[in-house]
C-alpha cells in the first residue's frame, strides 16, 4: 500500500493563473472596455466640451451607480433587493425635507444619520427574510411598497431643499481640475465602505453565502448574520443613492426612486455579478451604471425617440450578457 | 512510510488500551434521536469513542449514520439525547462550536465555497494557512492556494476538506464516507493520516461503506440499524459475513433466505431458463457507447430479465443512465431498443418508446406538492391523444392499480411531498406501471429507503422480470445486487469489467471488479 500511496495520483497541475484572473476579472475589465470604447462615440456626436460631458455624466448617473452597488452587495450574497428603489426614493425625501435650511455642517451630520436609517431599514429587510425564510424576492417587493408608503407620508409632493455646498458636493469638480465630484464621490464610497469589507472574514462570508450557502454553513458561517449585513450595507449604499438624488435634483420627490429598482438589477447584470450568488463585485456594476447612463444621453443626442430608447438599452443589455457569457464560457473550458 | 508500520501490532494495541484502559471515552453520545417531519432518522443511538482509537460507523444506507455526524458536529440538533466530550456534557449548535469542543468533520458534501479561492475559503472558517500547507505536503499533494475551489476535481476537494479538518487540531476527526469519491491512492493517503492521528492519541470516527477498509484500519466498530446502534465490533479478518448480518438485520436476512428459497425453486431449470433467456432476443442494446465518463461499455438486455450493475461513485454509470433515459446525447457509440437505433433527445423521447427512469434522486423525478394520482398518472398524458379531457375513472383505476400493487402507504397525507421517502420512491416507480413501459431503468432505486420498503421493491422488480419486463438496475448497496440480478456487470473506469450471474455476485467478488483488480490482472 505504500507503493500506491507514493504514486503522484495527481500531477495536477491545476488552472494558469491568467486563466483563473480572467475568469475572475474579465467581465469587469471587460464593461470598463465597452464604457472607454463608447466614450469616443459619444464625443463625436456632442457639440459640448469634454469637461461639461463628462461633469454631465457623472452627474447623471450617480443614483444609479449607488443603487447598482446597493444591488450588487445583496445579489452576492445570494438575495434580490426589489426595495433598492423605493428606499432610495424615501431617503431622498427624508434628507430634502429636513436639510432645507440647516447649515453645510449640519447637512453632512444629518447625512450621516441618514445613512444609519438605510443602514437599520436594509437590516430590518434582510432580518424579515432570514427570519420568516420568506424568499427574498417576496419581502423585498412588500418592502418595496412601505417604503413609498412611508415616502409618501414623508412628503406627499415633491420639494425640499439642502444648502448649496451639498449641491455642489455633487455637481462641482474637484478643486480647480475637470475630475467631476459625482466621480469621485462613487469612488471614495467604494474605497471606504466594500472594498475594506471584501478583504475582511465578513465579506469573504457574503461571497461564501451568495457562493453556496450550506458549504459556507458547514464552514462555521453564520448565514443569517450575514445576510443581514448584506442587507444592511445594501441599505447604505441606497442611503447613498438617496442623499444623491438630493444633491442631484435639488429636492426631494416620494417618485423619484423608482426607476432605480430595475434599473440596477439592470446594471449587477451587465456588471458581471451573477444572480446566483457568489460571484462578481461592485466596480463591474459602477462601469455598468456609467454605460446605462451613457447609452441613454447617446440615443439622447442623436434624437431617438425616448419611448424606441428604452428598447434599444433592453437589446444592449441582452446583448452584452450574451455576448459576455459565450465569451467566459470560452474560457472556462 | 513511517505510520504504515504502526499497523501490525494494532489489535494487542486495541486489547490493552481500549478495552481495559483509559475509562473516560473521549466522545460518548447516549440515546441521540432525531427526527424529520415524520422520518425518523435516528431513534436512539449510543457512540462511545476512546482516546486513540479509530472507530468505524457502519450501517446499511438510512440507518442513520450520516445524521449522528451532523448531531456531533453540530449541523443539527437532536431531538433527545446527550453528547459529552472527555466527561463535559456539551450541545453543539453549529459546526464552528463543535470545532471549538474538538471535534472536526469531514462531511459527505464538499464544505467548501466554490466561487471562493482554497486560500480564502481557509480565510473564512479561520484555519491557518500553514498548517494546511504543510498538512498537504506531508500528503504528498502539491497545489496552488490561489486556484478557485470551483476549478479542481472533486477527490483533491476531499483532500483539502481532510487538510482543513487536521489544521484544527482536532481530538476527534470524523470523517464521513471521505473514501467513496477517491482513488485508491488517495485513500490510502487517508489511511496513513488516520493511522498517524492514533499514534498521536487522537480519535477517529471513520464512516465507509467499505468493509475492507474497516477491517484494515479501525480498532472498533459501531453498528447501526434502523437509527439504533445495534452492535459495537472489533472488526477482524474474515468478520465481514457477520458485520453484514448486523447491519441488514433480521428482516433483510429473511430476505436473504427468501432470495436463497427463490433460486432453489429455479436451481434445477437454470441452465435451461438461461438459455431461454440468451435466445430471446435482446431489448436493450448498448454498443460501445461512448460518453463523460463511459469510455465504452457493451451490454445487452433481454425480456424477463434484471440486468444488475454494480459501481463505485463517479465511474460512469449516471452518465449511462441519462443516456438511456435521454437525457445525454452520446458521444459515440450505439444504443439499440428492439433492434432498431435509439436517438432520443429528450426524455420525452425515450419514455414514448417505453424506456423509463427511475432516478436515484426522488426530488427530480415528482410534483411535490401534488396528489399522488397527479404523480403517478402524469405520464400518461404523453400521448397526445390523451391530451383531452382526463378520463376519471379509468385513470382513477390504473392509478388504484399502481398503488396497490406497490403497497404504498398514502396515509400520511394527499400531497406526496407529505409521504416518507421509501412510499415517495414507490411513486415513482408506480407512475410506469400505470403507463406501461419496456425497459426499466432503476439508478439505485433503494437509496435511503428502509429495509422493508427495499424488500417490496426487490419483491416487484422480480415480479416485473418475471412478466416479462426488461430492467436494468444499478444499486450503491452491493448485496442487493446478488437478491435481484440475473446478471451483474460492474463499471469501473467507465468501462465493463466483469460480468457474472446473479447468484455468483458477492460482494468481495463485485469489490475486486468493482475496483478494476480483474481488468488490471488480466492486462498485466
Amino acid at each position: 500500500m505504500t507503493e500506491a500511496a507514493t504514486v503522484a495520483a495527481h500531477e495536477y497541475r491545476g488552472v494558469p493563473a491568467w486563466r483563473r484572473n480572467l475568469r475572475l476579472h474579465g467581465w469587469t475589465i471587460g464593461v470598463w472596455l465597452v464604457l472607454l470604447a463608447m466614450i469616443p462615440y459619444w464625443r463625436s456626436l456632442s457639440q459640448q466640451s469634454f469637461s461639461f460631458d463628462i461633469q454631465a455624466l457623472a452627474i447623471d448617473a450617480l443614483p444609479l451607480c449607488f443603487a447598482a452597488m446597493a444591488q450588487a452587495v445583496v445579489v452576492i450574497s445570494g438575495g434580490i433587493d426589489l426595495s433598492v428603489g423605493s428606499l432610495m426614493g424615501l431617503m431622498n425625501v427624508l434628507s430634502a425635507k429636513h436639510m432645507m435650511g440647516m447649515s453645510f455642517r449640519e447637512a453632512i451630520v444629518f447625512s450621516l444619520v441618514i445613512l444609519l436609517l438605510a443602514a437599520l431599514a436594509g437590516g430590518l429587510t434582510g432580518l424579515v427574510i432570514t427570519v420568516t425564510r420568506i424568499p427574498d424576492i417576496v419581502v423585498t417587493l412588500g418592502m418595496l411598497f412601505v417604503w413609498y408608503g412611508v415616502g409618501l407620508w414623508v412628503m406627499e409632493i415633491p420639494g425640499g431643499g439642502a444648502p448649496q455646498q451639498f449641491f455642489d458636493l455633487a455637481l462641482g469638480s474637484v478643486g480647480s481640475t475637470v475630475i467631476p465630484g459625482a466621480l469621485v464621490i462613487v469612488f471614495v464610497a467604494l474605497a471606504v465602505l466594500w472594498l475594506p469589507i471584501r478583504r475582511l472574514r465578513s465579506g469573504l462570508s457574503i461571497y461564501a453565502v451568495g457562493s453556496n450557502r450550506n458549504a459556507a454553513y458547514l464552514s462555521g458561517i453564520n448565514v443569517a448574520r450575514t445576510r443581514i449585513g448584506a442587507y444592511m450595507l445594501g441599505g447604505v449604499f441606497a442611503g447613498l443613492g438617496g442623499l444623491a438624488l438630493t444633491a442631484t435634483s435639488g429636492i426631494g420627490d416620494p417618485n423619484s426612486g423608482s426607476i432605480y429598482t430595475l434599473n440596477s438589477v439592470a446594471a449587477v447584470v451587465l456588471g458581471g455579478v451573477s444572480l446566483l450568488g457568489g460571484v462578481g463585485g461592485l466596480i463591474g456594476p459602477i462601469a455598468a451604471a456609467y454605460i446605462l447612463t451613457l447609452s441613454k444621453t447617446v440615443l439622447l443626442i442623436r434624437g431617438t425617440d425616448p419611448n424606441y430608447a428604452a428598447v434599444y438599452q433592453g437589446l444592449l443589455i441582452i446583448l452584452v450578457v450574451v455576448v459576455g457569457g459565450l465569451l467566459s464560457r470560452k474560457t472556462h473550458r | 512510510m513511517r505510520l504504515a508500520e504502526g499497523a501490525g501490532d494494532r489489535p494487542l494495541r486495541l486489547e490493552a488500551t481500549h478495552m481495559n484502559g483509559d475509562p473516560t471515552p473521549l466522545l460518548e453520545a447516549r440515546e441521540i434521536a432525531k427526527q424529520y417531519g415524520p422520518v425518523v432518522a435516528l431513534r436512539s443511538a449510543d457512540l462511545s469513542i476512546a482516546p486513540g482509537e479509530v472507530h468505524a460507523l457502519l450501517g446499511a444506507n438510512g440507518a442513520g449514520k450520516s445524521t449522528l455526524v451532523k448531531a456531533l458536529s453540530g449541523v443539527v440538533r437532536p431531538d433527545s439525547g446527550a453528547i459529552t466530550v472527555s466527561g463535559k456534557t456539551v450541545r453543539p449548535s453549529s459546526p464552528r462550536q463543535a470545532a471549538r469542543l474538538g471535534l472536526s468533520p469531514v462531511f459527505q458534501d464538499p464544505a467548501l465555497v466554490p466561487d471562493l479561492s482554497v486560500a480564502q475559503n481557509l480565510r473564512l472558517t479561520g484555519t491557518p494557512v500553514d498548517a494546511v500547507r504543510s498538512n498537504l505536503t506531508s500528503m504528498g499533494l502539491e497545489l496552488d492556494l490561489r486556484q478557485l475551489v470551483d476549478d479542481l476535481p472533486l477527490p483533491l476537494l476531499r483532500m483539502l476538506d481532510l487538510a482543513r479538518a487536521l489544521a484544527q487540531d482536532p481530538q476527534l476527526l470524523i470523517l464521513d464516507e471521505i473514501t467513496a469519491a477517491l482513488p485508491s491512492d488517495l485513500a490510502e493517503l487517508v489511511f496513513a493520516v488516520m493511522r498517524d492521528w492514533r499514534e498521536r492519541g487522537r480519535s477517529v470516527l471513520f464512516i465507509t461503506h467499505r468493509l475492507r477498509e474497516v477491517i484494515d484500519t479501525c480498532d472498533r466498530a459501531t453498528i447501526l440499524r434502523d437509527g439504533v446502534n445495534v452492535a459495537t465490533v472489533v472488526p477482524r479478518e474474515g468478520g465481514e459475513a457477520r458485520i453484514v448480518e448486523i447491519m441488514l438485520g433480521p428482516e433483510a436476512a429473511r430476505a436473504e433466505e427468501r432470495a436463497a428459497e427463490l433460486s432453489g425453486e429455479e436451481a434445477a431449470p437454470v441452465p435451461v431458463a438461461g438459455a431461454a433467456v440468451e435466445s430471446a432476443e435482446a431489448v436493450l442494446e448498448a454498443d460501445d457507447l461512448r460518453l463523460g465518463a463511459v469510455q465504452g461499455i457493451s451490454f445487452t438486455l433481454r425480456p424477463g430479465e434484471v440486468l444488475g450493475i454494480a459501481a463505485l461513485e463517479g465511474q460512469g454509470q449516471d452518465e449511462l443512465f441519462e443516456a438511456l433515459a435521454g437525457q445525454r446525447k452520446p458521444e459515440g457509440g450505439e444504443i439499440r431498443l428492439r433492434g432498431k437505433a435509439f436517438k432520443a433527445r429528450h426524455p420525452y423521447d425515450a419514455i414514448r418508446r417505453g424506456m423509463v427512469l427511475v432516478p436515484p434522486d426522488r426530488l427530480l423525478a415528482r410534483l411535490p406538492p401534488r396528489a399522488v394520482r397527479e404523480n403517478v398518472a402524469a405520464p400518461r398524458s404523453n400521448s397526445p391523444l390523451r391530451w383531452g379531457p382526463i378520463h376519471v375513472r379509468d385513470e382513477g383505476r390504473k392509478v388504484r392499480e399502481a398503488v396497490d400493487a406497490l403497497q404504498i402507504d398514502v396515509r400520511a397525507g394527499r400531497q406526496v411531498r407529505r409521504l416518507s421517502g421509501g412510499n415517495q420512491q414507490k411513486v415513482t416507480i408506480a407512475r410506469w406501471l400505470a403507463s406501461g413501459f419496456t425497459v426499466l431503468l432503476c439508478n439505485d432505486p433503494t437509496r435511503g429507503i428502509d429495509v422493508g420498503t427495499k424488500r417490496q421493491v426487490y419483491r416487484l422488480l422480480r415480479d416485473l422480470a418475471e412478466n416479462g419486463a426488461a430492467i436494468l438496475f444499478f444499486s450503491s448497496e452491493l448485496t442487493e445486487l446478488p437478491l435481484v440480478s440475473d446478471r451483474v456487470i460492474t463499471i469501473y473506469a467507465g468501462r465493463v469489467t466483469a460480468e457474472l450471474p446473479g447468484r455468483a455476485a458477492d460482494e468481495a467478488t463485485l469489490l475486486s471488479s468493482m475496483h478494476g483488480l480483474v481488468l488490471e490482472g488480466s492486462a498485466a
